[in-house]
Parts: C-alpha cells; sequence; structure tokens
C-alpha cells in the first residue's frame, strides 16, 4: 500500500500542526466557494436549521447546458478538498488522484463539486457554527441531523446553481451512503451513482465502534458537556482516541500486519512500561493527534450518528428494492475485498436490491488486503472502473465521446 | 480437396468475433433491453450496443471478467445463472441470453426457465454434443472428446451439462418453451440449411442457437 493516506487523507510522516486557530478560522471563513441560505432546512428529527450555510469546492468547467456536473461526496471524516491542497494541513486533496486533468474524473470534461456536509467544520453549517439564537457555537445545541439532511442540503445547493440533473455522484463510506441516499430521493436527478465502499444500513458493528469513539470523546473531561469552544477548551485526548479506535477498522489485519508486524518504534527491545514501543502503536497516536487539529469534536459526534441512522430500506416500508423502484439512474457499485466495515455482501444485497427493479447496474469487487481506506489509495482497477463508466455516462448523456471507446 | 480450410470469407467473419455471436446479435431487435448472462470480456454486449444500439446489462461468474467490462463502459456484475437469475423481475429484458454456458450450469432445467420468467424471448447457444466428430471421437478413439469448442479435459472441464441438439429441443418442450428459430452452425460458422432434417443438424450441427419464448 502508499503508506499513510488514510480516510482522512492524512499522511503517517506529517508533523503535528499545532495551531488550531487554523481549524477554527475555516468554520467562520473557509477558504471555499460558500453559499448562504435563508430558507429553512428541514431536518428528519423535525426541526429545521435557518439559515444555513454551505461550503464546497469545484473543479473544470460547467458546460453550456450544466450537463457536466460530477457530485463528490465526501466521507466522515473528508471534507470538500477533493483535489487542491488542504487549508488546515497544507496536504494535497484526499481524492487528488482520482479528480484532475486526465484523471479518471477528469477535470477537462467533466465539472466536479464537493460540499462540506451538514454538520461538518470546514464551512458548511454545523456544530461550531454561531447559532443565531445565542450568539455563541451551537454546541450541543445543534439539531441531529441525517444522511438525508446532507443530502437535501446538497439539492438546495444545485438548485441554487441551476442545475436539475447531475451526471454522477461518487462517494465512498459515507460519501456512498449519501449517492444512494440522492438515488433514491432525487431519482430524476441522478444520471448515474457510485456508491463505493458502503452498505443501505449501518450494522450493528459499525454503530458499536463509533459508539466506543462518541464515549471516548464525551468523557474526556475537555468536552466540556459539548461546550469546550465556550470554555476555549478542546476534548483533544477524547477525539484522538476515537480516531485511533477508528483507524483500526480503516484497515485489514493483513494491512497493519504487513506495515508494521511486531516492529518496535526506536528500540532494539520492549521496555516494560506503557510507551509507544510498537510501530503501530506509534502509528496510531500520531493518526489520533494529527486529527484533532483538523477535525471538530462535536461534528464527529454528530457526523457518526448521521451514519448510524442510516437505514435505506426501513425509510421504504423495509424492502431495499421499494427504494429504487422506478430508476433510470445507472449505478455502479465498487467494493473491497479486505473491506471488513462495509464487507462486499453489503453492497452485493444493494446489487440485489437494483436486480429486482431491473436497474442498470454494475459491480466490481476488487481484491486488495488495504481494507475499508482502498478507496482513498492507489487502487488501478478502481480507477479503471470509475474512468470506464464515466467515460460511458457521459457517452449516453451525449456530453463528449472520449477516444478508443467501442470497437 | 481440404475440408478443414474455411473459405476467406468466413474467416474475415471469424476474425472480428465468434459466429454465434453475430447470428445472436441478427435476432435482436434494435433498441432492446438485453441481458448477457456469462458475457465474459463483454464482446457481445458490445457488439450490441454497437450494431443494435440495445441498454445492454450482463452477468459475469470472474470477476475479473466483471472489472474488465466494467472498465470498458458496460453494465455487469459478478454473478452465477445458477443462483443469481431470481433476484430479477419477470419480463425485466426484452431477451435473455446465454451464450456458450448453459453446459456449464448446474441446473439447466431451472437456469432455462428463470431465463423464460425474466426474458420476453431467450436466445441460448450452445455446443452440440451430437456432431459427427464428438460421435466418432468417443466411438474410435475411447476417450471423452475434445474438439475446438470442447477443448478440455474431462477433468478439468466446466461444461458438466452437454447435450445434444435433440436433446435440447426435449428440454425445451419439458421447460414449455416455444421455439422460434433454431439454427445449427457447421465447423466453419456457416448456417446448416433450414430444410435440412433435425437428425442431420444434430449430426452437421457444431454449435446451436436457439431462439426461445414462452
Amino acid at each position: 500500500m502508499r503508506p499513510g493516506r488514510n480516510e482522512m487523507g492524512d499522511t503517517s510522516t506529517a508533523e503535528v500542526i499545532t495551531d488550531p486557530s487554523l481549524r477554527l478560522a475555516q468554520i467562520a471563513n473557509p477558504q471555499s466557494e460558500i453559499v448562504h441560505f435563508d430558507e429553512a432546512l428541514p431536518l428528519d428529527c423535525g426541526s429545521s436549521l435557518a439559515p444555513f450555510c454551505i461550503a464546497y469546492q469545484t473543479y473544470g468547467e460547467l458546460n453550456k447546458d450544466k450537463s457536466n456536473l460530477v457530485l463528490v461526496c465526501h466521507a466522515l471524516t473528508g471534507d470538500q478538498h477533493v483535489a487542491n491542497l488542504h487549508p488546515v494541513t497544507g496536504k494535497p486533496g484526499w481524492w487528488d488522484t482520482m479528480v484532475g486533468p486526465g484523471r479518471p474524473i477528469d477535470t477537462n470534461r467533466y465539472f466536479v463539486l464537493c460540499a462540506n456536509v451538514i454538520g461538518g467544520c470546514m464551512g458548511s453549517t454545523g456544530p461550531s457554527s454561531i447559532n443565531p439564537a445565542t450568539g455563541r457555537p451551537y454546541g450541543p445545541d445543534f439539531p441531529v441531523i441525517t444522511v438525508a439532511d446532507m443530502v437535501r442540503a446538497q439539492a438546495r445547493l444545485l438548485d441554487h446553481l441551476g442545475v436539475g440533473e447531475v451526471l454522477c455522484i461518487l462517494g465512498g463510506s459515507m460519501g456512498g451512503m449519501q449517492v444512494l441516499e440522492w438515488a433514491a430521493t432525487y431519482k430524476d436527478r441522478v444520471f448515474s451513482a457510485v456508491p463505493i465502499a458502503c452498505a443501505a444500513r449501518h450494522s450493528s458493528q459499525n454503530i458499536a465502534f463509533h459508539e466506543v469513539g462518541r464515549q471516548a470523546v464525551m468523557a474526556d473531561p475537555d468536552w466540556c458537556q459539548g461546550r469546550y469552544l465556550d470554555e476555549g477548551k478542546s476534548p483533544r485526548k477524547g477525539l484522538a482516541v476515537a480516531r485511533m479506535a477508528a483507524h483500526i477498522t480503516y484497515m485489514s489485519d493483513d494491512a497493519l500486519h504487513n506495515k508494521f508486524g511486531r516492529n518496535l518504534q526506536d528500540r532494539d527491545k520492549v521496555t516494560f512500561g506503557f510507551d509507544a514501543d510498537f510501530q503501530v502503536e506509534s502509528y496510531l497516536r500520531h493518526q489520533g493527534l494529527t486529527f484533532v487539529d483538523r477535525f471538530d469534536a462535536n461534528s464527529y459526534l454528530y457526523i457518526t450518528r448521521a451514519m448510524d441512522y442510516f437505514d435505506l430500506a426501513a425509510d421504504h416500508g423495509g424492502v431495499l428494492a421499494n427504494a429504487f423502484a422506478g430508476t433510470k439512474t445507472r449505478f455502479c457499485l465498487v467494493s473491497f475485498t479486505s473491506d471488513w466495515l462495509f464487507p462486499t455482501e453489503e453492497s452485493r444485497e444493494i446489487v440485489h436490491a437494483l436486480n429486482a427493479v431491473a436497474a442498470n447496474v454494475s459491480f466490481v469487487e476488487i481484491k486488495t488486503d488495504n481494507g475499508h481506506d482502498s478507496f482513498l489509495l492507489h487502487q488501478p482497477e478502481l480507477f479503471d472502473t470509475i474512468r470506464g463508466f464515466l467515460a460511458a455516462a457521459a457517452l449516453k448523456r451525449g456530453i463528449a465521446e472520449p477516444k478508443g471507446w467501442l470497437p | 480437396m481440404n475440408v478443414n480450410v474455411p473459405p476467406h470469407a468466413v474467416r474475415a467473419v471469424t476474425d472480428t468475433a465468434r459466429v454465434d455471436l453475430l447470428l445472436i446479435a441478427e435476432m435482436v431487435a434494435p433498441g432492446s433491453r438485453v441481458l448477457d448472462i456469462g458475457c465474459g470480456d463483454g464482446t457481445l454486449l458490445r457488439l450490441l450496443a454497437a450494431r443494435r444500439d440495445v441498454d445492454g446489462r450482463g452477468i459475469e461468474l470472474s470477476q475479473a471478467g466483471v472489472n474488465n467490462c466494467v472498465a470498458k463502459g458496460l453494465s455487469v456484475i459478478q454473478g452465477d445463472a445458477d443462483t443469481d437469475l431470481v433476484y430479477y423481475p419477470d419480463l425485466a429484458f426484452d431477451y435473455a441470453i446465454l451464450s456458450q454456458t448453459i453446459q456449464a450450469t448446474y441446473s439447466p432445467r431451472h437456469v432455462l426457465e428463470q431465463l423464460l420468467r425474466i426474458g420476453k424471448r431467450v436466445i441460448v447457444s450452445f455446443p452440440n454434443f451430437g456432431h459427427w466428430r464428438v460421435r466418432t471421437k468417443l466411438l474410435f478413439g475411447g476417450h471423452m472428446p475434445r474438439t475446438e469448442y470442447l477443448p478440455d479435459r474431462w477433468y478439468d472441464t466446466p461444461n458438466i451439462h452437454l447435450c445434444t441438439i435433440n436433446d435440447f429441443t426435449d428440454l425445451c418442450r419439458d421447460a414449455g418453451a416455444k421455439i422460434e428459430r433454431a439454427v445449427a452452425l457447421n465447423a466453419y460458422g456457416r448456417k446448416l440449411g433450414v430444410s435440412m432434417p433435425l437428425f442431420a443438424q444434430n449430426l452437421f450441427g457444431e454449435q446451436a442457437v436457439f431462439l426461445l419464448s414462452r
């Protein structure tokens, strides 16, 4: 595997960023396009969000017909900085190998947009945004949001941009959940869809891991019942532990073994103490530390909750196929053999539901030992799949005839 | 006369695609919705897209084959003809195509019945085990026959349910399938005359293509 890149785009060789003001600045004044909406966003929990804003990045140009928009949905701890240097970490975007000129999602041909999800912490309205009712950060007063709420907000953004039907919506993990939600809710606005390494519902095991992470955050005294921003504090230790636990689930046993084995960190023998004797410990500690510098603890609570609540079949009478009834969307699902967080079987269930409504569906399972994080790594088969699928969708929509297509 | 050298015109066709695939493409009405079960590297789907403008989907057993098809822009999923056809609704496709695959299924009758359920029309092609060369190889050689279309040895072949044209005709009758068209191809991929009696087709046809409906 390529060293270090993981779900958040960190690399293991990165130095720890010490200035939390960089992150806080992105909440109030992001280095992204931003749209403010005064009209309330209705939420699944029954309340609504008003006003709200969405921060987003774009790459490439929207064509005259507005038919070449490709919407990328980011994962739990991702953000809208897909293919540019990240304003906080200074590192390349989390999918810069996939999106760009000549890349599988070719910005010479497609107009690529990625928006920070509602509840996030990179400029879209979230728990660290200012609550207009109090003039202070929302904190725990922020309403619980769902994947459907995130998608509803994105639809408002596309309305604002005057884009009706999107050429393709792609995303991995929670991004894939958003893709499924889009395809189920806005059938006439999704020409093609690529849900990667995801599921139609969050499994019990996944909810359990999320709960461990949330409890770690909330057990940190600096969490201050969610009001740490008011107190000028940050639950760094709790969030770092949450991240360490989650990070294990993004990798496979084989990947960890191949990368670290039982190798010791800068020492010849164990110290009979609780230092990071093993490389894997040192690696995880580093992942935790770098994460807290760029991510908001309350956002982590809210977004993990949104994933837990995701259950597309339950929203459609208990039958997943109902969610896709009448769909004309072209689907391409992708899973990875060593992904135990969202195993292939979960993708196959979606494929069967799509078959049941005779939808146009492709399904690729890629053999790799990189685990759930595979969708962010250099996986040539993933690149080939997305390049080919997207080109075929574009051809079908009459956008551009890629060279070398069809004999 | 050397009978093993195909005429030049036929060779030109076989260079671009398997002859049975061209024959199948000819049977498919333009603009149809098609499911190709056992689509391999996607040759037929691409042929159908190029010549018949179909909305084509594929199922392929080998994951490598699937990934390769999808990278070419084809709609293909990994699946098994024996187990995965049940997920499709009735009459979901204008044509359900099973080319050179039925002999490799565990339960050909079940598969055929599923095809007849999900497709308004069904096209099945298979190697004819009644061909004279197969018969003589077994008769005089005393070994399980190996030919151009059946190249594997008995212990490593995926073809576990080989049949003759006569056998397949019987299966169609038992499964309630109406034979709309049946074409036998000789060793050079040429169609045998329609006037040829069935026993002769079963003797000289190396492959057969059937167009069926319920």
